[in-house]
């Protein structure tokens, strides 16, 4: 577990965007990781796409390491942000886009007006 | 003779006593989107694997979205250890 706990840490240290999620960005295989990749790609913002069900000891560790029940998990410059219904939210409030603005992230100027 | 048995709670049932108890809400809504998300990752058989829940409550005002959410999800942690696999969840303070 402590590999995992390392490995998650590393990765959304190393990463501007990290988004853990059922199956790829290409191909996810749940709605509601499907949302959020849409949400990004819109933003067109780069981001890296874990797929947890490639791993159930990263499927749960994602979730002890956040304290989060649920999947997808978008995490900005190492912080959680939150699952689908938050990032909606946020995105629809313009939020996602001054939040990831703030980080340093560009966003793309037509999605964020 | 009749059984003494009381009649199995539904997850529905356990989500809305255990939020009740918790978050003390204005509005509550909780519905079992289970069926809509047959065949999808995480469901099963029998259901009670998907949900939605709409809670209006004082205990939000001044509080995050996450914070909002993880109130939420930890009234609901006996929920997610037997089973309970999504949550959509709009949380709430009164007036927003």
């Amino acid at each position: 577990m402590a590999d995992i706990k390392s490995f998650i840490d590393n990765e959304v240290k190393s990463n501007d965007i990290v988004l853990f999620m059922k199956g790829t960005p290409d191909f996810p295989q749940c709605g509601f990781s499907g949302q959020v990749v849409q949400i990004l790609s819109y933003l067109g913002v780069p981001f890296k796409g874990i797929n947890v069900l490639e791993n159930p000891e990263l499927r749960d560790g994602i979730k002890t390491y956040s304290n989060w029940p649920t999947l997808p998990q978008l995490y900005v410059k190492g912080e959680f942000v939150g699952g689908c219904d938050i990032v909606r939210e946020m995105f629809q409030k313009q939020e996602l886009q001054a939040h990831l603005k703030e980080a340093g992230i560009a966003v793309n100027e037509a999605a964020a007006e | 003779m009749a059984s003494l048995t009381p009649p199995a709670s539904t997850r529905k049932s356990r989500i809305e006593a255990a939020l009740l108890a918790e978050l003390s809400p204005s509005h509550l809504s909780v519905i079992d989107d289970s069926e809509r998300h047959r065949g999808h990752g995480g469901w099963r058989e029998g259901g009670e694997t998907h949900y939605a829940v709409e809670v209006v409550s004082a205990i939000f005002e001044g509080k995050s979205r996450l914070a909002r959410q993880r109130l939420v999800m930890g009234a609901l942690k006996a929920e997610f250890d037997s089973g309970l696999h999504a949550l959509s969840v709009s949380a709430r303070a009164p007036g927003e």
